[in-house]
């Protein structure tokens, strides 16, 4: 089993640095936001989450040993069972997990517990790489376009019954991955136009105006065409359903639950409620803000201690970094990030099988979403959902699970040399 | 077209980066709202120091309470003056003063509040507030002094001062921090945890001067502080002041146990201080010149002074031999002065006579016979096992270590095993002839005042004791005491031979202590002279009362007042009237302890 074994001057050390790099980038923050100097605790006490976070990173590297000394085609072969069993699991979690705020999210016993859902991500990425691998899989083709998006429905579907739409939502990230391998441009134009207008509806105060411009810009359509009647009913009707979708929108965020809508609110509006739902929002930012060119200090940070910012040790974990180390520490951070992303495409790029190619594309969009929206929400550009920062967020499973996502990939890299050339 | 699509992707990864940078930098660079608004969101995390609990005596009257004080606080990173001579002028401190403490405090931390003055009077602090806002990283903290209404009870009280660096390193769950009081010595420092309460902290949200802009959200992480919890002391303070009174200007131990409870009435160390001078800002000083006294105040006779605990330690011998069964009230021995020197009384005595009359020559011949019980033939052996057999029923009366009151600091004395003769006499080279001081409780024992007043008690109770301790009751609950006070101690003495003893003692007053001796109260009591090489014999008595209902057991230690029958007798005998009967009928009794003149 010569090829099994880890060749270690193929892997990719650029991606493997940059990823420790942002780990401990994450950790030093971790302790900053726990830091209290009445109190002068150790980064290492094991009391703290500083402490608590050690040990995660030292479990992290465990799992890296063992995905790295693995066969490469460990994954391959039972990329099917690793994310069936991940299915059921996530079946199991409403019913024998812990209910915290009305999610349940965890599973496991005592002080040991995982989110399925995190681990969940992986396993999808595998299973569609599995899935699209053959030769004859086309994207542009109805009945692989449903079995694709069958596979990434399935564990959306279970997760949305914790119910955690954040992390639901993530999977649709590989949409990205999709669009790699082939699925027509028209769905993403379709997809990125009823977003948009989506905005605009919420966006706009009044739909009035929203119709009325669609209606004038139909009409131009209808006008500058063919006037065929054919053609002008199919217009019209596509105008009618979009302003009848407008509308509906209202009715649509009227109806769900508070927290959601007040969520969305606060995008368009940052300033609506500073101290009730935009806190968040508006802590966030000013913990950002006031960090100014170099920020002010580490450690030295007034605004992420105490809980200004809700949750700044997981999901809002950023502030800390704008805080103490300003605009030059987030080009740092965003700079490593956008790095490994574009090192991991040029990684996928020179992939010699279709399976390796589509999981490294799975990697790339999976990190670049949590990144782009993390990072987004805590300044306000994008509502808040509750998603953790690849490799620094506070937390297990979160750091685990990217840290195994990204590794497979890794191991899969640095064994190309031995894998048969299938690239279709 | 497919080609395209990697680098469509690349541009993306590329855009959001740069999307977010942008606007980053708008935020953090270009924006300064947001600097402003941080400013306004500044949080102060103030410590809120509790009330330290109060103590009373058995009675319920206040012993200590809390005298409010202000301590001026400086944060050596946020502090800045631009005028020295200014600020010295306003805040009434000299420049060397200031220097020396705003290094004293940068060396503690540089984030971390220190005391740079300390214990502002209310008039100099009503003055100074006004000036603080111009000050940063200067506040006031408002703290308590232990205050005591009747200068009385010092040393079992204790006092506390400001915690040093040994112990805050010692405090590993970082409840302390510098400059916090903490108990040091008595009841402050035993019972610190009950009496500290719970710090709390508030936040405040403040602005960059520092003005209050209310609790930080709305106090959801406030913890309130909570009031140490009062102790209510066994002490009779009335009792306590009038020993003090007796024992003013004399050194010596007086203690004064209630028997039934092991609850210690009085407690004195002569001579004693003002425990309000070891308050506040005159505490170094005080401490210092206390510290330095030849007379030594500071030190804790009654539970830290040893003496050899003399003819008293008979009793403990009779008693011994009772339930051995080697004596009997019927023993008799001749007082034979060849042996060890006597003082003139009838000859031959029993039991009941020798206790009477003290006689040395009995104990002489009684523990030979407790100590040589023909176990082994070898006179050598023999010894060893009954020296180490005796010892062990001498340990029972809660001798030879420390009894474990609620006071640290205590001595145990020492009752001697076979390993002392054999480290110094070598094993097998001693016999009862080397021995033999021990039958009169002398030689190579010693024992505290303490340990003394608790044989009273045993007399007094036939045969047990409670740990003698300070404290009755916390926060009003005697059950919150330690355990430890509320377990009988048998001494393995059947009662009745106590009934001998107590005649015995009642009857010693009429030959050895006959100023002790109140008309129409029983007291037991037995005289003691503690040997003292380097001076005068130390004038010992220890007795109960009234002998059939004992309510007071009592050991009164007077240094180089010689015999016991003087000064210490006539001490205990009003201690005991006061308790008992409230009032003086002797006053030129009293006279006579007062005037202190007992060597004649």
């Amino acid at each position: 089993m010569k090829d099994s074994e880890l060749n270690i001057n193929r892997v990719d050390w650029i991606a493997v640095t940059i990823y420790f790099a942002l780990v401990i980038i994450g950790w030093f923050n971790i302790y900053a936001t726990v830091y209290d100097s009445q109190l002068e605790k150790s980064i290492f006490d094991f009391s703290i989450n500083s402490g608590k976070q050690l040990v995660r990173i030292g479990v992290a590297i465990g799992l890296i040993t063992v995905i790295m000394v693995a066969d490469y085609r460990f994954f391959e072969n039972l990329s099917l069972v690793i994310y069936l069993f991940f299915l059921l699991i996530l079946i199991v979690t409403p019913v024998l997990g812990k209910e915290v705020n009305g999610q349940i999210l965890s599973i496991g016993f005592g002080e040991f517990r995982i989110q399925p859902g995190e681990f969940a991500k992986f396993a999808t990425a595998l299973a569609l790489a599995k899935v699209m691998e053959r030769p004859t899989f086309d994207l542009a083709k109805k009945q692989y376009q449903f079995i694709a998006f069958g596979v990434l429905l399935i564990p959306v579907a279970l997760i949305l019954l914790q119910p955690d739409t954040g992390t639901a939502m993530v999977y649709f990230s590989l949409l990205l991955m999709f669009y790699r391998e082939g699925l027509p441009q028209w769905y993403y134009v379709l997809g990125f136009g009823m977003i948009a207008v989506t905005l605009l509806g919420l966006g706009i105060e009044n739909n009035l105006y929203l119709a009325g411009a669609i209606a004038l810009l139909t009409a131009i359509l209808i006008f500058l065409g063919r006037r065929s009647w054919q053609r002008t009913i199919a217009f019209s009707l596509i105008a009618i359903g979009l302003i009848a979708y407008i509308y509906s929108i209202d009715f649509v965020v009227s109806k769900l639950p508070p927290h959601q809508q007040n969520r969305i609110m606060v995008l368009f509006n940052p300033d609506l409620d500073p101290l009730g739902v935009g806190w968040n929002v508006t802590q966030s930012k000013i913990a950002i803000g006031s960090g100014g060119l170099f920020g002010k200090g580490y450690l030295e940070g007034t605004q992420t201690k105490f809980d200004f910012v809700p949750e700044q040790h997981t999901d809002f974990i950023f502030c800390t970094l704008g805080e103490e180390f300003g605009w030059i520490g987030s080009l740092v951070v965003i700079g490593l990030f956008s790095g490994l992303l574009y090192r991991l495409v040029i990684m996928a790029e020179r992939q010699k099988t279709r399976f390796s190619r589509i999981y490294g594309y799975g990697v790339v969009s999976i990190l670049l979403f949590h990144f782009m929206i993390n990072i987004a929400m805590t300044i306000g550009l994008f509502p808040v959902v509750g998603i953790p920062l690849p490799f620094f967020s506070y937390g297990g499973s979160s750091l685990w699970s990217f840290t195994v996502l990204l590794f497979i990939f890794i191991k899969l890299d640095s064994s190309r040399a031995s894998q048969l050339g299938r690239i279709s | 077209m497919k080609d395209q699509r990697p680098v469509v992707i690349l541009i993306i990864i590329f855009l959001v980066s740069a999307i977010l940078l942008v606007k980053l930098f708008m935020i953090q660079v270009l924006d300064d709202s947001f600097m402003k608004k941080a400013e306004r969101n500044a949080i102060q995390r103030i410590v809120d120091h509790p009330y330290r609990g109060l103590v009373y005596d058995r009675n319920g009257k206040l012993m200590v309470f809390n005298n409010p004080i202000f301590d001026l606080m400086v944060v050596p990173k946020e502090f800045n003056i631009q005028d020295t001579a200014q600020f010295c002028q306003l805040f009434k401190i000299s420049k060397e003063d200031l220097i020396a403490g705003y290094s004293a405090a940068k060396k503690y931390s540089s984030v971390k509040p220190s005391p740079l003055i300390k214990q502002i009077s209310t008039t100099d602090f009503a003055r100074i507030q006004d000036f603080l806002v111009d000050y940063p990283g200067l506040f006031i903290m408002t703290r308590s002094v232990r205050s005591y209404p009747l200068p009385s009870a010092s040393h079992a009280l204790g006092y506390i001062g400001e915690i040093n660096g040994n112990q805050l390193e010692k405090d590993t769950l970082k409840y302390y921090s510098q400059g916090d009081y903490v108990g040091l010595s008595g009841l402050e420092k035993f019972y610190e945890n009950e009496l500290r309460g719970r710090k709390g902290v508030k936040y405040k949200m403040v602005n960059v001067r520092g003005i209050d802009k209310g609790p930080f959200k709305d106090g959801e992480y406030d913890t309130a502080s909570v009031a140490g919890k009062n102790i209510t002391s066994t002490i009779d303070l009335e009792l306590q002041r009038y020993g003090e009174m007796l024992m003013n200007g004399k050194t010596g131990s007086v203690v004064a146990i209630e028997p039934k409870t092991g609850e210690i009435l009085a407690m004195i160390s002569a001579p004693f201080y003002d425990p309000n001078e070891l308050t506040g800002a005159e505490f170094g000083k005080t401490y210092k010149k206390l510290n330095n006294d030849k007379a030594k105040p500071l030190f804790n006779r009654p539970i830290m002074a040893t003496y050899p605990p003399g003819s008293i330690f008979k009793i403990v011998q009779s008693l011994i031999g009772l339930q051995e069964g080697i004596l009997t009230p019927s023993s008799t021995f001749a007082c034979n002065r060849s042996l060890v020197a006597c003082h003139n009384h009838p000859s031959p005595v029993n039991l009941f006579g020798a206790i009477r009359n003290s006689c040395n020559p009995y104990y002489h011949q009684a523990f030979r016979q407790i100590i040589n019980q023909e176990v082994s033939t070898n006179t050598f052996k023999d010894t060893e096992i009954g020296l180490n057999s005796w010892r062990e029923k001498v340990l029972k009366f809660g001798l030879g270590g420390p009894l474990g009151l609620d006071m640290s600091g205590e001595k145990g004395g020492d009752i001697p095993s076979s390993k002392l003769y054999d480290r110094v006499y070598g094993q097998g080279r001693w016999k009862y002839s080397t021995i033999y001081s021990l039958s009169i409780g002398q030689g190579e024992m010693q024992v505290t005042p303490l340990q003394m007043a608790n044989l009273a008690a045993i007399f007094a109770n036939k045969g047990y004791y409670y740990t003698p301790h300070l404290v009755k009751a916390i926060d009003g609950d005697a059950s919150q005491i330690p355990g430890k006070f509320q377990i009988k101690h048998e001494v393995g003495i059947d009662a009745h031979h106590f009934d001998l003893i107590q005649d015995a003692m009642a009857e010693a007053l009429y030959g050895t202590a006959n100023r002790a001796i109140i008309k129409d109260l029983v007291i037991a009591g037995k005289t003691g002279t503690a040997q003292n090489p380097h001076g005068e014999d130390h004038s010992v008595f220890i007795a109960f009362a009234p002998k059939d209902n004992p309510k007071i057991a009592i050991a009164v230690y007077v240094e180089n007042a010689g015999w016991g029958g003087r000064a210490a007798a006539s001490t205990a005998s009003l201690m005991i009237e006061k308790y008992i009967k409230g009032e003086i009928t002797r006053p030129e009794l009293q006279e006579y302890v007062l005037a202190g003149n007992f060597i004649y």
